[in-house]
């Protein structure tokens, strides 16, 4: 039955509508390529087994009473920021490793409301921070393609669960290219919608002004399926957007005639590896010939992105991390005499050394004396890098970049440089900081057959846009059957 | 930019993080030099730029002043290192 867990989620759920497998069974082959294959990639921290198959005799029984939907009993994966009610919720930490969530994180219990199966919760980057999945305090994920090398991250357990496929979508969240980063370095769709787009309530907290939860998927119709399931108000997240979220499935085939799309001078640097540039040039060039225009343009503060942003987050998150106290919740220290030593010591013990790093820079940025010539410069940094993407897009409708500089790399070889490791980050950050949507689709392979992915970048709540012209680029690239051999 | 040992120690306990002393000298040569990469910053002419602290315009929500209780308070306690009939424990405060 693993031919299941090759599909992609509107493949299944076309045959569970079908009567030609049930949730059940496609929950049970999930488990069971889990069980055989997840030992050999570490892409989940917690298996959801006997939840599942109850929430897919759930799905099948509201099946057989005549309910359809393209989620309705699909085995799914979440990263594990996102509070699930009674499935353990880490973040990857030491912290919070026997926290259980109260409660279902808005986008949970969108995803159950329609019927999809929780198999389990994904490895990470601790609390979110970093780009390998390298700093997870239950070891890395390794990439499917070749598991000597790291599957990006910060959602490096999502983006392997998709492609090595142990589960049939995933939700990750992207604060600085922690969905479209690791999806880009395993050959699968990522999608970080435009900030607001999706609800952050129950995400835990890295970056609050940047975070935003989105699909991680086999193909971009599910990526379009999926975000139709999250996307949309909730009162619980002041900062979530009001404006109603159309059907993202419409429309999908539509076409680019007519589309411009700008091609960053900025994004094409010297010093890029050569077989990135030439598949994604050759994925612009796939368009071209779908009938959209290339236009060079240039977002001329780009290389102020990764400055700014490692002032920004990490002093969001310095704020964000500081009810981590051992109190309420969470890890806490067994000899502390006082109170203070009590909180000095459990956050020492109970986070790890990148998020002691990042805290330890947010804290300094926001301190008395550098929070000018740090946070409000950074500020206005943002409003720079921000501008350059809302002139660009008065000429064009959507842009079109590399998704990461280099294919994956090796597992370690970044983990002593923290600054080398940021600065793998240079094509997503500045997204964020400007809070607009951008997907990233599989466009080619390296000689070594490592993925490579391009990223589609849009306006404001042009989600749809930007699913259309990566769903052309799919139809005209033809690349998504290939499949990791593990 | 290089970062003293004392800054590095007044950095951590403002963040109420007790470090090692090879933690001290590594996140100081680390953050030193993170610091000089962000320096770049100071390039760009930013007298006449407001600061962005959110990329959407956002206005305040306001809503009804209307009493729910979403969840059970005994499930807030399940996950506290000590509690006692509703109540977080810790150890004293004053010595």
């Amino acid at each position: 039955m693993s031919a299941i867990c090759s599909l992609t989620l509107h493949e299944l759920s076309a045959l569970m509508d079908k009567g030609e497998v049930t949730s059940e069974q496609a929950t049970q082959s999930y488990l069971d390529r889990i069980g055989k294959t997840d030992p050999k990639l570490n892409s989940y921290v917690t298996v959801n087994a006997q939840g599942a198959i109850e929430q897919a005799r759930e799905a099948d029984k509201r099946r057989s009473r005549g309910e359809k939907g393209p989620l309705l009993g699909a085995p799914v994966s979440i990263k594990d920021v996102m509070a699930t009610k009674g499935l353990r919720t880490t973040c990857s930490s030491k912290m919070l490793e026997n926290f259980v969530p109260p409660y279902d994180a808005f986008v949970v219990k969108r995803l159950k409301d329609a019927g999809a199966v929780i198999l389990g919760k994904t490895n990470m980057d601790e609390f979110a921070m970093g780009s390998s999945t390298e700093n997870s305090y239950f070891g890395p994920t390794k990439n499917p393609w070749d598991t000597s090398r790291i599957p990006g991250g910060s959602s490096g357990g999502s983006a392997c669960a998709v492609s090595a496929d142990l589960c049939a979508g995933s939700l990750g969240s992207d604060t600085g290219g922690s969905i479209r980063q690791p999806a880009a370095l395993c050959g699968i769709v990522g999608m970080k919608p435009t900030y607001g787009r999706v609800s952050r309530f129950g995400l835990v907290a890295f970056a609050s002004s940047l975070d935003q939860i989105g699909p991680m998927t086999k193909d971009v119709t599910d990526c379009a399926i999926m975000l139709n399931a999250i996307a949309g108000h909730d009162p619980m997240d002041s900062t979530c957007a009001s404006e109603p979220a159309p059907d993202y499935t419409k429309g999908l085939d539509d076409g680019v005639k007519g589309l411009t799309i700008g091609v960053p001078d900025e994004y094409f640097v010297e010093g890029m590896d050569p077989e990135v540039e030439k598949s994604v040039r050759s994925a612009m060039s796939a368009l071209e010939e779908a009938g959209a225009k290339l236009k060079r343009i240039s977002l001329p503060h780009t290389k102020y992105g990764v400055p700014a942003y490692y002032v920004l987050a990490p002093a969001e998150a310095s704020a964000n991390l500081a009810r981590f106290d051992g109190v309420r919740y969470g890890y806490r220290t067994p000899s502390a005499t006082n109170l203070n030593e009590m909180y000095m010591k459990s956050r020492s013990e109970g986070f790890g050394q990148e998020v002691k790093r990042r805290i330890m820079l947010g804290t300094y940025a926001l301190s008395s004396g550098y929070y000018d010539a740090y946070y409000i410069k950074a500020q206005k940094a943002r409003t720079l890098i921000k501008n350059d993407f809302v002139n660009a897009f008065k000429d064009v409708s959507v842009i079109m970049a590399p998704a990461t500089p280099t294919p994956a790399f090796g597992i370690g070889e970044k983990s002593g440089d923290p600054l080398g490791m940021y600065l793998s980050d240079i094509f997503t950050i500045n997204l964020n900081l400007a809070g607009m949507p951008g997907v990233s689709v599989p466009c080619g392979f390296s000689s070594s057959g490592l993925p490579i992915g391009a990223q589609i970048l849009g306006n404001f709540f042009d989600e749809a846009l930007l699913l259309r012209a990566a769903r052309t680029l799919e139809k005209a690239l033809g690349i998504t059957g290939r499949k990791p051999v593990i | 930019m290089s970062l003293s040992s004392e800054e590095v120690r007044h950095v951590a306990t403002l963040a109420r993080l007790a470090l090692g002393q090879d933690e001290e000298r590594k996140y100081g040569s680390q953050l030193s030099a993170i610091l000089d990469h962000i320096s770049q910053l100071g390039e760009l002419d930013t007298s006449s730029v407001p600061p962005t602290s959110h990329a959407l315009k956002l206005s305040n929500v306001v809503r009804e002043d209307a009493a729910v209780q979403p969840f059970d308070p005994a499930s807030w306690s399940s996950n506290a290192p000590s509690a006692d009939h509703g109540h977080f424990r810790v150890p004293k405060v004053l010595d």
